[in-house]
């Protein structure tokens, strides 16, 4: 490499940027965000001289770790328990990876300081490389694992699983809307800055612990980027902080962007963490405590906080209030639980819990046990089909619940339910936060204010609307979520491979149609759904309905 | 008398390697050797490593995003909307399926789903190539220049091409940049496919890395050399008469609206009528009668980056268009309109660069011959799409 100092380096190509003085260039996306110009330093300071090769240098270790582990037959001691949840999570990550490079010209005009595209541009190209080195993860999964059903399919399902599409807002939260709500705050200052601390760091550690050194590699290597990205961010926080004007939109931005992500990332990665893990230390830290480290300590008290004597409104109650619903209202656990009654619609086999289990949790989560203990040995009674139906359709003390409109996973802590008409249709959210998300910020005026760049929530946010009153088999079938001998389902309550423990299509076509919640609700008389609310909210936990009496 | 005792030893709490046999092959059940993605078809017999980690990252409604886009625009559009480019597709007309309740998925059958998903870059380009290549090419563009160093192979050079280089190769450099971030890096966000996207912003990397080898070569010859003037290009790009055309196309190309007009307009009419007419036809024949072998590997690798890659996937992803089983009248038509207004941009722009073939001391071929060749290649890229060569080329 060159002698020249990177500083030298870097001042110099300052002299690449350039004032159009004959035409603009396009400008696309909109914001009412307002930003002066002023001078501001690229916070990357990364010149291409150098980054290429220290990007090919990080690809070297990560491949050769890929070899090794394959020469090692690193999948003899990988614990299947946790590599069945990779299905859903390498499904996912390449999109959000990918559009976050897609994001990146959202700041262009918005933005008016050239010296921070160099970082942006930067960003992009990173973000290609995570989205592809994650998909070369999975493929080499697909090659490697003893079973590949899952991988083999997992962009298909994953664009038409109800898990895939509550991971999705995490890529599409970041390309659309208001230019700065988007792919500043969105993607760079919650999700990148706060949530890849658990989803790069936290889960990371979990596959080593399973057995997989491979998911760390890689994700170590996309993390070491992030940082760079976080810089990225803040360069533009600090911007758009010294304009007095943007203060009421970043206090709505940053709420909504922290509750959509803690309802989001938490839900997945607390899921993966704790229930994908067969490594029940009691001194291994749960997510819980993960979770008060990465997030709380680091994130919310070390750069939110201190950035308050600027003039950013921090949502001390939300942050509070996720941990009230990771700690005290099983946030995690009830998620966990739902993605198990509905192993059926998806494309992964999940465990059942042991006794080992059981303890771990009843040690990191007092009073687990007796909120979730009867259900897991439920589920795992009736793991394989013998004469009875999947545990959905079974008597096991829960209810179906409702699906959140805002983040689309369902209304799982029942008592925080609340329901609105929104555009002519009932629906339900999970929490107040996710109905103020679609009836208050995303909308054209906030707080009286003129709002017209907001984005919306589009799309057929309830996946069971599509299949209402259809056959499960059916559904199944039209997913693309059966193996290659036409019946087999992809998803399996239990991890056993003995074809004849396996549920088919042939068990499905005997269960009962599928019923959309959403659908039912907008069918409703006002008392009917009135009396529904009522008793839906004194449901819980562990998704137990309302006692007779409530 | 010494004893030995063992001292009480704590085993560590770290996770224990357990034998799970989870390998491939351990059993056999359904789907236990369907070990390739299978929810596309590749473009050649076998399934390639790049359409494995690209092929339909980015969804599409039209095909398994049967819940649809779930963010949009304040227009309540979301996703990457067809009619971002009026270049059309296959498939592009037929409405997305009309899902609600009760429809199921109505994914559609056949792959691939509409004529966008055809493309594939010929480059394959994805983390492992774009780094390789890129790295290679920094790497050796630094050796060049630090064996010119070492050597001193820049006392050769004479006055008259110490301006040259310090302010017209200079100026080249708010070319790559400028196109590099608004026109390439910009579009990056527009296609309807990952492979277009990839490629593009594979392409914008070119742009901004050829920007940073000229202004860091620039640097090192304001060390090297004494009197070279190290910001001479800012006054040439931004006042010298010779550059303002090329600057007013480059600045219009980036205010383009239309991703493919932009792709198009930037690719296959300006470089090769600009880009290369500056690079090939002046400096590269320049350079060495002026005794400078650095200039040109440094401009080379930019060369090398167009000529090889950029336009490569530009023609595969344009032969597509004009191939097409549905709209190939309807995009050629709009390409030759694109095709006669560029040409007469760029022309102008090149027309305007000549006073530069007279500076140096050691001339270089003659600006009208150099502009012959470059028509002529462009004649080539623009009637090897199938359109015809249009007649702004000989005006």
């Amino acid at each position: 490499m060159s002698r020249q100092s990177v500083a030298k380096a870097h001042q110099k190509i300052q002299e690449l940027s350039w004032e159009p003085a004959y035409h603009e260039p396009v400008s696309q996306y909109g914001t009412d965000y307002t930003f002066r110009k002023a001078q501001k330093k690229d916070p990357l300071k990364q010149v291409l001289r150098s980054y290429f090769p220290m990007q090919e240098e990080k690809d070297h270790r990560v491949y050769g770790a890929s070899d090794g582990a394959i020469r090692g037959n690193m999948f003899r001691q990988v614990q299947e328990r946790w590599l069945e949840w990779q299905k859903l999570f390498l499904s996912i990550i390449p999109l959000p990876e990918i559009s976050a490079a897609r994001a990146m010209p959202l700041l262009f005009r918005t933005v008016p300081n050239p010296e921070l595209h160099n970082g942006q541009a930067i960003q992009m190209i990173d973000e290609v490389r995570h989205s592809t080195i994650q998909q070369n993860l999975k493929r080499l999964y697909m090659n490697n694992y003893i079973d590949p059903a899952g991988f083999n399919s997992s962009l298909r399902d994953f664009q038409s699983d109800y898990c895939g599409t509550i991971g999705r807002q995490f890529a599409e939260g970041f390309i659309t809307g208001d230019a700065i709500t988007a792919a500043s705050i969105y993607l760079t200052i919650v999700a990148e800055t706060a949530f890849t601390n658990t989803l790069f760091v936290a889960m990371p550690a979990e596959a080593a612990a399973n057995g997989d050194y491979l998911l760390p590699t890689v994700f170590h290597s996309v993390q070491s980027d992030e940082s760079r990205h976080i810089s990225n961010g803040y360069a533009t926080l600090l911007m758009a902080l010294a304009d007095e004007d943007n203060h009421q939109l970043l206090a709505r931005d940053l709420r909504y962007a922290w509750w959509n992500n803690h309802r989001v990332v938490d839900a997945a990665i607390g899921t993966f963490i704790e229930y994908g893990t067969k490594d029940r230390r009691k001194d291994r830290e749960s997510y819980a405590e993960m979770w008060r480290r990465w997030i709380y300590d680091d994130y919310y008290r070390s750069y939110l906080v201190p950035l308050e004597k600027y003039g950013l409104e921090i949502p001390h109650d939300l942050i509070e209030e996720s941990w009230n619903q990771i700690w005290n209202k099983g946030y995690v656990h009830e998620v966990a639980q739902f993605f198990a009654t509905g192993w059926l619609a998806n494309y992964w086999r999940i465990d059942p819990m042991t006794d080992k289990d059981f303890e771990w949790f009843e040690y990191k989560y007092p009073g687990w046990y007796d909120k979730y203990g009867a259900w897991w040995e439920n589920y795992n009674r009736l793991a394989t089909p013998n004469g009875h139906k999947p545990i959905v359709f079974e008597d096991v003390d829960y209810e179906y619940p409702h699906r959140c409109w805002t983040c689309m996973v369902p209304c799982l802590v029942r008592e925080d339910m609340v329901m609105a008409k929104v555009d002519g249709q009932w629906r339900t959210y999970c929490h107040e936060m996710c109905k103020w998300t679609d009836e208050t910020a995303f909308r054209p005026t906030y707080q009286g204010r003129q709002t017209p760049n907001m984005g919306k929530l589009i799309g057929h946010r309830e996946w069971e609307t599509l299949y209402h009153g259809w056959n499960w088999a059916d559904v199944v079938s039209d997913m693309g979520f059966v193996r290659d001998d036409g019946k087999t389902m992809v998803a399996q309550p239990h991890l056993d491979l003995d074809p004849s423990k396996m549920w088919t299509l042939d068990h499905l076509r005997k269960c009962p149609p599928l019923a959309s919640p959403n659908v039912l609700l907008n069918e409703m008389s006002d008392d009917e759904r009135t009396a529904f609310a009522a008793r839906y909210v004194k449901g819980g936990p562990a998704g137990r309905p309302a006692p007779a009496d409530a | 008398m010494t004893t030995t005792q063992d001292s009480p030893k704590t085993e560590r709490s770290v996770p224990k390697p357990v034998f799970t046999d989870a390998e491939a092959g351990a059993q056999e059940f359904p789907d236990s050797n369907s070990r390739r993605y299978n929810y596309y078809t590749p473009q050649k017999r076998k399934q390639s490593h790049y359409e494995d980690v690209t092929v339909e990252v980015q969804p599409d409604p039209r095909h398994y995003l049967s819940q649809g886009w779930l963010y949009g625009f304040s227009d309540g559009r979301g996703g990457y909307p067809l009619d971002w480019t009026v270049l059309k597709a296959w498939g592009s007309d037929k409405p997305s399926p009309q899902r609600g309740p009760g429809t199921g998925g109505m994914f559609v059958k056949e792959w691939p789903a509409t004529g966008w998903h055809e493309f594939r870059d010929p480059n394959e380009e994805w983390e492992l190539t774009l780094y390789r290549y890129n790295s290679n090419v920094v790497r050796q563009v630094t050796q060049n220049v630090e064996a010119a160093k070492q050597s001193k192979a820049f006392e050769q050079w004479n006055t008259n091409w110490v301006r040259f280089v310090e302010q017209h190769v200079g100026a080249w450099m708010h070319v790559d940049h400028g196109l590099g971030l608004y026109l390439y890096a910009n579009a990056n966000r527009r296609a309807p496919t990952n492979m277009h996207n990839n490629a593009i912003s594979v392409n914008s990397m070119h742009r901004i890395r050829a920007a940073q080898d000229l202004a860091l070569y620039n640097l090192t010859l304001s060390e090297e050399i004494e009197g070279f003037d190290g910001s001479a290009h800012l006054e040439t790009w931004n006042n010298d008469p010779a550059w303002q055309g090329v600057r007013d196309v480059a600045e219009q190309l980036t205010g383009i609206d239309d991703w493919c007009e932009a792709i198009f307009a930037a690719n296959v009419v300006f470089e090769p009528l600009v880009g290369e007419l500056f690079r090939s036809q002046l400096v590269q024949q320049a350079s060495p009668r002026n005794g400078d072998f650095v200039t040109p590997t440094v401009v080379g690798a930019a060369e090398y980056d167009f000529a090889e890659r950029d336009l490569r996937y530009t023609t595969a992803m344009f032969e597509l268009l004009t191939n097409d089983k549905e709209f190939a009248d309807h995009n050629k038509s709009i390409l030759q309109d694109w095709a006669s207004k560029w040409t007469a941009q760029s022309l102008t722009a090149a027309r305007a660069l000549q006073p530069l073939w007279s500076q140096p001391d050691a001339k270089p071929p003659r600006f009208e011959d150099g502009l012959d060749r470059v028509k002529s290649r462009f004649s080539g890229i623009v009637t090897s799409l199938g359109l015809e060569e249009p007649k702004e080329l000989s005006l």
